[in-house]
């Protein structure tokens, strides 16, 4: 066996093992840890396919930055593992069809080339050729329309997340007397009914 | 010569696996000076330290101290690695070499001459990029992992620091590519050896940091930031603020601290390398030479314990501010300049 061919085995059982995991973890934070190793395999498997381009952008964005934030937002969640696995059986109708979609998808894509999907052949490179160059070469001029339409959709994702989280600062605590003489009781206190709270 | 002998013996003796077994030998040879490097930076931050505060710092264990930072290490093998009931005891230990594995990785593309680096790629910045993002889910997993609400807070803490700070080093990275049109650091670190002043004998005057001045100014505190380094040490800041590695002991809490002055001889050498010319010798007269690298990265370590020296710790929400609305904003305004600037016919990159 080559080695290439070798390398290729192996990293693939490990990206498969990683992505079973990440399914069927029991501790969402595992989960989470395993969608890294995924990530990050997979980035090895471009790498073995020459776009190291894409493959370092992977590792840069999702692994550096993406499932930093998702690990932020998993550890910090109140998870209640039983209540999330109720209901099984009564989804799983709707998630089989989303999934057979998924692999009729991925099916499409992968049997492109038997079916006469793609128009060009996969490039084959040179040692010196630079394949950072290449990929932004064709995104400043073949694609810079998508491009650019793909930047200002993630711009307004950025303002719609500071318009929804923006709370307004008073700039000043001086409370106003006017207001002030008008406050009842019943706007600074309420009584509140609560049952005991159970030890367990 | 001897190199040549070498190769020819090992080939031999290995016959196949020759390339493996030449390619981990030359592992090793940057490895080993640096963690010797590592232990060494310590006593030396100990000592400038000790003078810049009328102290003598550590002289007892060996002359003049010198054998101070092998005790220690053999003091910390030695000592017990608590594990915290309820901690998570698989990320708990993997935490840790999260932290210390990317300082040493990327080295594999670091020039430290004209032909000598271990891996010359196209893309050596975007993987040094890459590879030392992933430093900080040794700082998130450790606080998560001990199970404990002070560690899991430090850990956020220095969390969003790194991040944030990365972005603003990001960006200066992204202007020092504009103008080398190169993302080889061998290539970056060859284009600022021409130039006006490179011509006439003045080299130092060619090198990025010059034309890039605010983007240096804004790299060189953003490392000390990205380091968790004092001023903005409030990941840790030994003795008063609890940190995400207040669970760990021990060799575990060793290697935090070996991936910290590791990650400190990177971000200098990288500086080196991207602002201040690399192997390149500041005048004409002076040879070129791998000793210049070595006396930037000594002289860029010395202004980190110097930083330390001087500078009272930041609070949280200065050091946040100083990171978003200050470098950020920096830096895009500097991009756009620089970016017109080449546009122009005043083009000093060509």
């Amino acid at each position: 066996m080559e080695f290439r061919t070798f390398v290729f085995y192996f990293l693939a059982a490990i990206l498969v093992v990683a992505g079973l995991r990440v399914i069927t973890a029991r501790n969402p934070v595992h989960a989470a840890l395993y969608l890294v190793l995924a990530f990050f395999t997979a980035s090895g498997i471009w790498m073995l396919l020459q776009a190291e381009f894409l493959a370092i952008a992977l590792v840069l964005i999702y692994v550096g930055a993406v499932m930093v934030l998702f690990l932020f937002v998993v550890m910090m969640l109140d998870i209640n593992l039983d209540r999330l696995r109720e209901g099984f059986w009564s989804y799983l109708p709707l998630g089989s069809i989303i999934a057979l979609l998924m692999v009729a998808e991925m099916g499409l894509v992968l049997g492109g080339n038997y079916l006469g999907l793609f128009e060009a052949e996969v490039p084959q490179t040179s040692v010196d050729h630079s394949n950072v160059q290449a990929v932004g070469r064709l995104l400043f001029t073949d694609y810079v329309y998508p491009f650019e339409l793909a930047s200002v959709i993630l711009l307004v994702g950025i303002v719609a997340a500071v318009a929804l989280t923006q709370r307004e600062r008073r700039q000043s605590k001086a409370v106003s007397p006017s207001q002030q003489v008008f406050v009842k009781a019943r706007d600074r206190y309420r009584v509140l009914q609560m049952p005991a709270e159970k030890k367990d | 010569m001897m190199v040549d002998a070498l190769q020819g013996f090992l080939q031999g003796l290995f016959g196949s696996v020759f390339p493996l077994v030449w390619t981990l030998l030359k592992i090793v040879l940057i490895i080993a000076p640096l963690l010797l490097a590592v232990a060494y930076l310590t006593f030396w931050e100990r000592k400038i330290i000790g003078w810049m505060q009328v102290r003598i710092g550590p002289n007892r264990v060996g002359p003049w101290g010198l054998i101070q930072p092998i005790a220690d290490g053999l003091k910390l093998l030695l000592k017990e690695v608590v594990i915290p009931t309820g901690c998570d005891k698989s990320v708990f230990l993997i935490a840790p070499m999260f932290a210390f594995a990317p300082a040493l990785a990327a080295w594999a593309v670091i020039p430290f001459n004209d032909t000598l680096v271990l891996a010359n790629v196209n893309a050596s910045l975007l993987y040094i990029m890459s590879i030392t993002s992933i430093g900080v889910y040794g700082i998130i997993l450790s606080g998560w992992a001990s199970n404990s609400k002070y560690a899991f807070l430090g850990g956020m803490r220095s969390a969003a620091q790194m991040i944030s700070y990365e972005v603003a080093m990001g960006l200066a990275l992204v202007v020092v590519l504009m103008v080398s049109n190169s993302l080889n650091l061998g290539d970056i670190v060859r284009g600022q050896g021409q130039g006006y002043f490179a011509d006439r004998g003045l080299g130092f005057l060619s090198w990025n940091w010059l034309p890039l001045l605010p983007m240096f100014v804004v790299y060189l505190v953003s490392i000390v930031a990205e380091t968790n380094r004092a001023p903005f040490d409030l990941a840790e800041g030994e003795s008063e603020i609890v940190g995400f590695h207040v669970e760990y002991s021990g060799m575990a809490f060793a290697v935090f601290f070996l991936a910290e002055y590791a990650n400190m001889i990177l971000v200098s050498t990288l500086t080196s390398i991207l602002f201040l010319g690399g192997w390149l010798s500041p005048v004409g007269f002076l040879p070129d030479g791998i000793l210049w690298l070595f006396l930037k990265i000594s002289a860029i370590l010395f202004i980190f314990l110097w930083i330390r020296a001087t500078f009272p710790r930041y609070r949280y929400d200065q050091v946040m501010r100083l990171g978003w609305k200050v470098f950020i904003p920096l830096c895009l305004i500097w991009l756009v300049v620089v970016g017109c600037w080449m546009m122009s016919p005043l083009n000093i990159w060509k």
